[in-house]
Formats: C-alpha cells, structure tokens, sequence
C-alpha cells in the first residue's frame, strides 16, 4: 500500500469493518446489551445465534443506528455513530439490512422498490438504476417479477427481492435479521442459497440466524449471545463440536435436539 | 321475478319488510314529487304565479335569481371573469381526476400555482381593463367554492405537516403541533369566524386591514388543517413500523421516508376519511353567513326577502335548490373517492 492510497479513504482496507466497544443498551429500565465487544474483519461472516430476547437484533440495528446505543463507541467503517446526522446517513449508506419481516414497499413495484434509494440516495441517473436493479434480480433468480408487486409474490420470493433491494445500493456490509424465520420451510432453502452465494462473493456479512447449516456452512465466527452479553464466540468446528460455555451447551443441546 | 322472489320475498319477515319498505318509499316519494314536479310552478316571473292554494314549488324563483345564487352582488358587466376562473377550475380538475390522463405532474402544478394566481388575479382585479371587485360584492356559489376549495387545498398539506409533527422527535415541533390542533379543534366554527372577523383586526397593527374573506379563509383553512391532521394522524399510525425502519435503513432521508414511502401509504388508508372532512368543510362554508358574507345558502336567503317573489312556497323551493346543489358537490366527492378507493385497492393487496 502507498502512502497516496492511504489518506484517500477513511475505509482504507487495515481497518476492521465494524467495532463495537463497551457497548450497553437499556429499553426503560430493562438492559438490553451489556458491555457489548465485537470486531468484525473485512469479509468476515458473522453468525449471531441466541434465544430469543438475548439481545440479537438490538445489537445489529445498532450497527444502522435503526437503535442507538446508549453508552459505549460503534464504528463502522471508521466511522463513529454519534448523535450526527450526515454520519448516520453514511453508514446507512455503506450498510444493508434484510429484515425478517422483508419490509418491501407494497405500494411499489419489485423493480422500483429495487431503484428507490440508488435515485434518491445515490443519484444514480435511472437507466443505470434500472440496468443495477434487474441485474441484481438476476442474481436472486427473479427477473420476471420485476413488475409485480411484492404483494403477488411469496414470502421466499419477497425476501430475495428484499435482498436483491439491498445490494442495489451496492453495500460494503450486509445486515441480516433473521431473514427465513418468517419463512414456510420449504422456502428457507431459495433464500439461505442467495445468502450463501452472497457469503461465497466476499461480502462482510452479520447473519442473526437460528439456521445452524447455515452457520456452520458459511460463518467465519460464531457468536453466541444470551442476556444482553456475548458469552461465546468461536468458529463453527470449535463452537459446535467443543463449545466451552455452560450457556452455548444448553442452548445447542436445545436447538440441535429438535 | 325470480330475483324479487330470491332477494325480497324469501321468506314471511322478509316479505313484510319489504311491504313496509315500500309503503315508506311511497309516502315519502308521492307527496315530493307531486310538489317538485306535477303541481309545481315552472313559468311566470313573478310571485302571482306562485300563489295559490294547491300551487307546488316555485321553481321562476330560481331562474330569476340564478345570476346572484351563482355570482352573489358581483357586478354584472365583470361576470364573465367569474365564468373564466369558473371554468379554468373545472378544466384544471377533471383531467386530473380521470386516472387515464397523463401529464399529471403539469396538472398539478396548472392548479395549485397557476391557477390561484389567475384566479385572485381575475376575480378580484384592480389591473388594467380589470376593475376591482370589492370582496363584499362576491357571493352565492362563487364564495361557496373559494371557501371550500381554499380550505380543501390548504387543509390537506397543513394537515399532513401537523401530522407528521405531532409524531416528531423533536420536542418543540411537537409541542407546537398539539397545541394548534387542539385549539383549533376545541372551539367551534362560528366562534372561529367571529373571531377572525372581529377580534383579529383588534390585534393587527394600526392601518393594516385584512380582507373579511380573507380572514374567513384563513379561519376556515386552519380550523379544517387540526381535523385533517388527526386523519392523517390516523393513516401514519396503521403503518408498520418496519416500513420506515426499511427506508431509513437503505439511507432514505426522512423527508424522502415520508414523501416516497409512508405518506403514499398512509393517505391511502384514510382516503374516506380524508373525503368526509372536505364534505364537512364544504358544508360549513354556510357559516360564513353569520359574518357577513353571502354564499350558496345566504344568497338563497336574501333573495327569499324580495317581495316580489314572496309567496307560500318560495322558501321551501329556495332551500330546496341550495341543498340539492350542495348534495350535487359532496355526492360528486363520496362517488369519487370511492372509485378511487376501488381503483388503488385493485392493483396490490398486502
């Protein structure tokens, strides 16, 4: 690396994608994360597994600032999320979020959920909108929707259009909140193999998941949080076939037993 | 047959429903239409033709009067002006409410810029070849329309910001917008009016007047912008939240969140709403009547006072006419925002 490259951008490729440091979080009086630590390397995958209510989706809408953290500093990218405005928009910028519920815009069609932020937030001119959006679609194997709308479509379809709306934006990181757990189960497979092709492309990825293949088929590191803390994390041979934490072994034994 | 068999006569209580229905509609219809329309006067131009024992309604009334129900005082030689803006109106309005039409963005903006512009420039003039018509000589449907169509386009974006800003994180803005909401929904209308036409020259600096409709349309416009902002209120409060967890999350702005995303959404689900409070506003145009100002309703009423038509039926056939007229504006509305209702539900049903 040259010295010119390195003052160029504040997401010069040494850094880590996201730190999380000390990060705490009360809803009221109820403590949500407790002296949160995460680190998260460029390309890295992430799996976050946990029972319910253990903090999981408050931490990664924290990374989009969808919550605020209350103390503690998350960067991403380099840069800090404060109370500032345009920082905000930034990350929101650099980060996609695919939630469990899809969230797609049923007043519009596929193709202009898809084109809706590239325009606006961008300001991509709309052909090349339109050229980035249907090619995404391609990549999620559902070109000929485009003119539906999300409504016509089922809930595995709807999720990979949701995925696909995402990367319109051309995300450095990609959030994932439980994406198939709305899913009827034969549609789980269509939406975990876009992620999986995704995962094989490089993207820096923070799945919450209770799809343990998955985890163990794709995750880097797999982060077991419960009550607010991360309590274990390991990569999946060690998480799954030594795991250390009295916790993680009953929250396995739990899941892998049904 | 088969189908009054089916859906009328399908069984004993049904069948005396329908006899009672019936018999209802008959002594209802009977007697209107006998005054409407077989016994009523249609020629004649003056009260002797209306007077009588068995005499109906007295429609010469109406076509005698018709210049001032539709232009009130406003002086006969400028009426044409009215016709123009009149007519405007009605060519900017109902391309745009045909779903067929294109060039919408050019429509709108035909109506919300242009044509105010030119219609206050037109009605009230003061211009070369364009005498001043003082407001105080406007009146019958024309002020009805100004009063109703001001406050139907001020009300609804006023309302939609009220809205959004009772909902606002900021603690100012919020404030701000519970406060004018609920005053302004906690005091009747009449009071409102008087208000504006007695109490807010007080509080005006010396020498600066204020039109009296003027202030009625301003009175009126806010007064409607509380209710149209808890109709509102209503629609932002259907959405999930995810929707603008989704936007903001792939770097909308708020104000791009809320003009692309939530808004389009949250009027949708409150278009009945939204239409029953423009019904109820045009309707309470009449108020303006305690205030000095003429509309549709007081129009009729001050013609009723000419002796030359004062005969047994002329009141009823005045009040007649105006509320048909009324009814014909607010049907128009409900019909409308019915197939509009029809039209934005077929296209995608979540």
């Amino acid at each position: 690396m040259s010295d010119a490259a390195s003052n160029a951008a504040p997401a010069a490729s040494g850094r880590p994608a996201i730190e999380i440091e000390h990060v705490d979080k009360w809803f009221g009086d109820f403590q949500v994360l407790r002296d949160v630590d995460l680190t998260v390397n460029r390309n890295e995958r992430i799996v976050i597994a946990g029972p319910s209510g253990s903090g999981k989706s408050t931490l990664i809408r924290c990374i989009n600032r969808l919550e605020k953290h209350d103390k503690g500093v998350i960067r991403v990218d380099g840069i800090e999320l404060t109370e500032d405005l345009k920082r905000i928009d930034e990350v929101r910028r650099e980060v996609g979020m695919v939630f469990q519920q899809f969230n797609l815009f049923p007043h519009m069609t596929v193709l202009e959920n898809c084109m809706l932020a590239p325009i606006w937030v961008r300001k991509m001119p709309e052909k090349d909108a339109r050229e980035t959006a249907m090619s995404y679609l391609e990549r999620v194997r559902i070109p000929e929707q485009a003119l539906k709308y999300p409504g016509q479509l089922s809930g595995g379809q709807q999720q990979r259009v949701a995925i696909a709306r995402s990367l319109c934006m051309n995300p450095r990181i990609m959030l994932f909140d439980e994406p198939t757990s709305a899913l009827d189960p034969e549609m789980i497979k269509e939406v975990l193999d876009v992620m999986v092709g995704l995962a094989e492309d490089g993207m820096t990825m923070i799945v919450v998941t209770h799809e343990m293949g998955f985890a163990r088929q794709v995750a880097d590191r797999v982060v077991f949080m419960d009550e607010g803390d991360i309590v274990e994390s390991a990569d999946p041979e060690t998480f799954f076939n030594n795991p250390q934490n009295d916790r993680t072994k009953a929250f396995l034994a739990q899941i892998l037993h049904n | 047959m088969e189908w009054m068999r089916k859906n009328l006569f399908s069984s004993w209580g049904n069948s005396l429903l329908t006899i009672v229905a019936l018999y209802l509609v008959y002594i209802i219809i009977v007697p209107f239409l006998d005054w409407a329309v077989f016994s009523a006067v249609f020629t004649g131009d003056s009260r002797a033709a209306c007077l009588g024992p068995d005499k109906g309604a007295c429609w010469p009334f109406v076509y005698a009067n018709w210049d001032q129900f539709v232009y009130g005082r406003y002086p006969e030689a400028e009426r044409w002006r009215v016709n123009i803006v009149f007519f405007l109106g009605a060519a900017g309005l109902i391309p745009l409410l045909m779903p067929s039409v294109p060039a919408k963005l050019y429509n709108v903006i035909f109506l919300l810029v242009a044509y105010p512009v030119l219609a206050v420039i037109l009605l009230v003039g003061g211009r070369p070849g364009l005498p001043m018509v003082d407001t105080s000589y406007w009146g019958g449907l024309l002020v009805t329309l100004v009063v109703a169509v001001t406050g139907i386009v001020v009300s609804l974006p006023l309302g939609v910001l009220l809205a959004l800003g009772r909902r606002s994180e900021m603690p100012v803005i919020r404030m701000f917008s519970v406060i004018f909401i609920e005053v302004w929904r906690g005091v009747p209308l009449i009071t409102v009016l008087f208000m504006a036409s007695v109490m807010l020259p007080m509080f005006l600096p010396e020498g600066v007047t204020l039109d009296n409709l003027l202030r009625c349309l301003i009175g009126v416009a806010l007064f409607s912008s509380a209710y149209m902002a808890e109709v509102v209120r209503g629609g932002l409060q259907s959405m999930p939240k995810g929707q603008e967890e989704a936007a903001r999350a792939l770097g909308l702005s708020y104000p791009q969140t809320m003009i692309f995303i939530i808004l389009p959404q949250a009027l949708r689900h409150v278009i009945p709403g939204i239409v029953n409070t423009f019904i109820g506003l045009f309707k309470d145009t009449t108020l303006v009547l305690i205030v000095g100002i003429f509309d549709l309703l007081g129009q009729v009423r001050t013609q009723l006072s000419d002796p030359n038509w004062s005969a047994p039926q002329t009141a009823v056939t005045g009040y007649v006419f105006a509320a048909a007229l009324f009814w014909i504006f607010c049907f128009g509305m409900s019909r409308y925002s019915t197939f509009m209702e029809h039209r934005l539900n077929a296209g995608h049903q979540r």
